[in-house]
């Protein structure tokens, strides 16, 4: 029965793929800086040889990211919005080069990282720079601010001595902090004030790709919206791509120009951002729309699906989402959808049209 | 500039403080801490004499005893405060059987004791904290294997293992040397067994640190793993080893003491306080008591209070790490 | 700062009036709660909403009598249907909490015991505080998983919590909260860890059960969007003081309070009519830390409103129809 759904999807890839090139075809001038294709990662999450044997178990494979294709456009923000088992973090961890794709690949500029030599891969890693959730963790305790901000900077060899001081300083300042942090330890900011930090390092190096990995989940809404107002005057000032990773649809309506949205590793649809939240193709991101509470909700009745993320190891048949979609047929079970144009968005559904009239 | 709330923990979480509190307010609460603790005051006061008089040992031991042309054999057995028979010098706690005054055996005595209590400790510390680093850091077959050595090394008691070593060494050496390499050994064989616990503690910390997004930050700018290892990661899990290191340097002055008692330590021409105490030992039942008495309290003294300062240090740093 | 307290006492549940409480320290002595007061109503949903170091978890806590040492109230009361429960000996607290006052945490796997079923917990508290038989508490049980929609309830009464989905297990905890037929819930945060799709069904749940039942519920979140359609009335809560509070629309799309103005503001939203503009409002600076609170309102540091009597003294209070707020601005000076 797995065997006959995978041979299905490779078909279906294949005609994604046919797809999206007559998508980028259609005419647009515009410069993509990150191209994925087929982006795939699988884990091994089995239990122990001598456990398995015992129980006679067989082996557990996790497909945290299933065959994603996407394009980023150099200077815009393309967000991914998914919830917990979505593969999100996974995808900019493959982006990044953290971590090593089972299968597709990731091109940035034309390169693909899993490929280049030693020296290529030194400068793509200058262009392609992160920015991490947790404000805490992603700060070395031990190290002062200007060793942290200077990392990049020394590595890459863009300064040396006096002038890297200097240039910590300035970066510092472009964040909104002052050139007398430099000598202080982390743990004398506030969370917000360490996300600067952690920008103003993403920005040492002069990377033309930022990713984003849910950078103002963990502060408060005030300085939430200090940091994001940030990362826009950095981007319209230094001409940056951001690849923003994040569940909150709301702040993805503030920060992104396209869109794409995950569910258990596949990507369910992707628009520009005003197709997506007036006009919403696929029943899951309806769903997530609905979902996201609003300021001017007051009494407002939710259209639930009465479901949850279901386990990604062992994730239904076909579509993904079919369990708790209103508008999941019987080939929805069997078949996955391949993407398509409906409307203004790229969707992965056999439904979309009827999801409208709902 | 806000700073984040007082250090025992930001009072608005109710399930747990928000992590990563190392300020220097915890420095000085350190300071505080044993400014009002009695016992490690006075623990730190006892150490601290102790060291002190042993390093000066050449400065105020009043004889030589480990020069046999300055023993007078008249003078054996002398009684605490008593004066000797033969060269009629006062003995503040007595002569043993060849006429060495006990004062001097002990601070010469304690010298050794610490020297090789502090380099046995150093080794396995820097022998524990790199293969923890390593076996945290890199996981898989790598961890897998250092751990396995650690678990079958932790099978045999620590006497047991320095003993094996100590043995091993003596029969690779000649018999010339063995007075010389004597220190060495005792080091070697002590470190090698006390090596797992901080390897152990390390790697524990060294796998929650390698998981945190610095770690992945400074592998996205190139560092080597290495790098990595010992300017990220080092800083971040030296805590726990500080307290490992003091209760660990008692035991390992204790683990000296008891190989010299047993006979297989230092040499007699060299003794440590283990010397000393199996040598007062045969004299005990015979009435001079001084000189087993007076090595086994400085002994006691010096691994209590080391072992109370750790104590101490742990107490101290622990809560502050929830 | 009692906000409305000339409705109909016998409506009202919950009283905290002036509640201060303190944690001596060798720094000195931080306020984390300072004279924090608000009302909740039987069936009626309050929110308390503000940014971290606010106070908001605090004043839960202390209000179940669940401060860790050596937080303690020092002044001020909590009155629960006329009783006041601050004082109360732990013997005495440990009745009234499940029995009277039922919590809900924002982790569901620390909230429940992963080593009884889920079936034996509820039967268990609702053994614990009501007079009923051992029959009687597994049938209840049973009742109070279908009850807040966990499908199949008859199987999964002996099952662990491990085998539940975080949206699941949050439910059981509501479950759990309601069982000994509580009048009052404190939810800490319920569904800041979960999805958002999930958040929807909890809090829609929660909702339901609690007017449905009469219980009032005092529902502790930073999200704005959680409390514009979850909650009647709202509390914000600024460095450990309540800076508005009234009915929930009436706050939120009329603030009083700049600071108020300024969450509103700064907050994304999906909403459509919305129209956000360039950039978010942001409010310049931080919330102070406990031991650098400011003088006069805690605010004004940050008040693009502030006037030089902002910086001298605090505000009282200043009742505005429904709503009441600490602000000078309305203060007739």
């Amino acid at each position: 029965m797995s065997h006959a759904a995978d041979t299905t999807a490779d078909k279906t890839a294949d005609d994604t793929l046919s797809v999206t090139g007559q998508a980028s075809a259609r005419g647009d001038t515009d410069d993509v800086l990150v191209e994925v294709r087929g982006l795939t990662r699988r884990f091994d999450v089995s239990s122990a040889w001598l456990n398995r044997v015992v129980r006679r178990e067989g082996k557990r494979i996790l497909t945290a990211v299933d065959g994603v294709e996407f394009d980023v456009k150099r200077g815009e923000t393309y967000a991914l919005v998914g919830e917990s088992g979505s593969g999100k973090s996974t995808i900019a961890k493959m982006v990044v080069g953290l971590l090593e794709p089972s299968a597709g690949h990731v091109c940035i500029d034309g390169t693909d990282p899993a490929g280049a030599e030693r020296a290529a891969m030194r400068a793509l890693r200058r262009r392609i720079q992160m920015i991490f959730q947790d404000p805490y963790a992603s700060l070395n305790p031990r190290w002062r601010v200007a060793d942290i901000v200077g990392e990049p900077i020394r590595m890459f060899d863009l300064a040396r001595g006096e002038a890297v001081g200097k240039r910590v300083g300035a970066l510092l300042e472009q964040v909104g902090l002052s050139v007398g942090d430099a000598t202080k330890y982390p743990h004398e900011f506030s969370g917000g004030q360490r996300q600067r930090i952690g920008i103003a390092r993403a920005l040492a190096s002069e990377p033309e790709l930022i990713v984003c990995d849910e950078p103002t989940s963990a502060l408060d809404v005030s300085v939430q919206a200090q940091v994001l107002n940030l990362m826009r005057d950095l981007q319209r000032d230094l001409g940056l791509t951001y690849l923003f990773i994040t569940h909150d649809l709301s702040v993805v309506r503030y920060m992104a120009d396209t869109i794409g949205v995950l569910y258990l590793g596949r990507l369910v649809e992707s628009a520009p951002r005003e197709a997506l939240f007036t006009r919403p193709a696929h029943p899951y991101t309806r769903m997530l729309l609905d979902a996201a509470p609003r300021l001017d909700g007051f009494g407002r009745v939710h259209a639930t699906d009465g479901g949850e993320v279901p386990d990604p190891i062992d994730p239904p048949s076909g579509c993904h989402y079919h369990p708790r979609c209103p508008v999941a047929t019987q080939r929805c079970e069997r078949e996955y959808p391949p993407r398509r144009q409906v409307g203004g968005s790229e969707v992965a559904c056999f439904e979309a049209e009827r999801i409208r009239q709902y | 500039m806000s700073l984040d709330t007082d250090p025992i923990g930001p009072p608005d979480r109710m399930p747990d403080p928000a992590p990563g509190r190392l300020s220097r307010a915890w420095q000085s609460d350190i300071a505080w801490s044993f400014r009002h603790s009695p016992v490690a005051i006075v623990a730190a006061l006892v150490f601290l004499t102790l060291v002190i008089a042993a390093l000066a040992a050449p400065l105020i031991a009043p004889h030589t005893p480990f020069d046999p042309a300055t023993l007078n054999l008249m003078d054996g057995f002398t009684p605490p405060m008593g004066e000797g028979l033969g060269s009629g010098s006062l003995y503040w706690l007595g002569t043993d059987d060849q006429g060495r005054d006990v004062f001097s055996t002990i601070l010469y005595g304690m010298r050794l004791s610490l020297l090789i209590g502090l380099a046995a400790v150093g080794f396995a510390a820097v022998l524990g904290v790199s293969l923890g680093l390593v076996a945290g850091y890199a996981g898989g077959w790598v961890d897998a294997l250092i751990m396995r050595i650690a678990d079958i090394q932790l099978t045999f008691p620590s006497i047991l293992v320095a003993l094996l070593i100590f043995g091993v060494a003596r029969g690779l050496l000649p018999p010339e040397s063995r007075e010389q390499m004597a220190v060495w050994v005792l080091i070697l064989s002590i470190g090698l067994s006390e090596w797992v616990q901080f390897a152990r503690t390390v790697r524990s910390s060294a796998m929650v640190e390698a998981n945190k997004d610095y770690v992945q930050a400074a592998r996205l700018v190139g560092r080597r793993p290495m790098a990595i290892l010992f300017r990220h990661l080092l800083p971040n899990v030296m805590g726990p080893v500080l307290v490992i290191g003091t209760i660990y340097l008692a035991l390992a002055i204790i683990t000296e003491a008891t190989l010299s008692f047993l006979g297989v330590g230092a040499p007699p021409t060299s003794p440590s306080l283990g010397t000393l105490i199996n040598i007062g030992q045969d004299y005990l039942f015979s009435g001079e008591w001084w000189i087993l008495l007076f090595p086994s309290l400085t002994l006691l003294a010096l691994a209590l209070s080391v072992n109370l300062l750790g104590d101490w240090l742990r107490d101290v740093l622990n809560p502050k790490l929830r | 700062m009692v906000g409305n307290a000339t409705e109909a006492d016998d409506d009202v549940l919950l009283r905290v009036h002036d509640l201060v409480v303190e944690i001596p320290t060798r720094h000195g002595t931080l306020r984390p709660v300072d004279r924090v007061g608000f009302t909740v109503r039987r069936g009626e949903i309050l929110g308390v909403v503000g940014e971290s170091g606010a106070g908001k978890s605090i004043t839960g806590a202390a209000i179940i009598g669940l401060l860790d040492r050596p937080a303690h109230i020092s002044g001020g009361s909590v009155t629960l249907a006329g009783t006041r429960i601050d004082g109360l000996s732990e013997r005495e607290l440990q009745r009234v909490r499940g029995a009277r006052i039922g919590t809900v945490f924002q982790d569901p796997s620390t909230s429940l015991d992963p080593l009884k079923t889920i079936g034996d917990q509820l039967a268990e508290t609702a053994l614990a505080h009501l007079p009923i038989t051992r029959r009687e508490a597994r049938e209840r049980a049973l009742q109070a998983l279908v009850d807040v929609g966990i499908p199949a309830a008859a199987e999964r009464l002996d099952a662990w919590p491990h085998q539940f989905s975080g949206g699941m297990r949050q439910r059981v905890v509501i479950a759990l909260a309601l069982i000994a037929e509580p009048e009052l819930i404190i939810a800490d945060e319920p569904t800041t860890a979960l999805d958002v799709s999930v958040q929807a069904q909890v809090l829609t749940l929660l909702r339901r059960l609690c007017t449905d039942r009469g219980v009032g519920v005092m529902l502790v979140t930073h999200d704005m969007g959680v409390v514009a359609e979850t909650t009647d009335r709202v509390a914000v809560l600024y460095a450990g003081r309540v800076a508005e509070i009234g009915p929930t629309r009436q706050v939120l799309t009329d603030a009083a309070h700049p600071y108020t103005r300024g969450l509103m503001g700064s907050t994304p939203d999906t909403s459509p009519d919305r129209d956000i503009g360039d950039r978010l409002v942001q409010i310049p600076g931080a919330m102070p830390g406990l031991t650098a609170v400011p003088a006069g309102c805690a605010f004004h540091p940050r008040c693009p409103s502030a006037m030089s009597i902002c910086a001298m003294r605090e505000p009282p209070v200043t009742v505005l129809g429904d709503t009441a707020v600490r602000c000078w601005l309305h203060e007739d000076l």
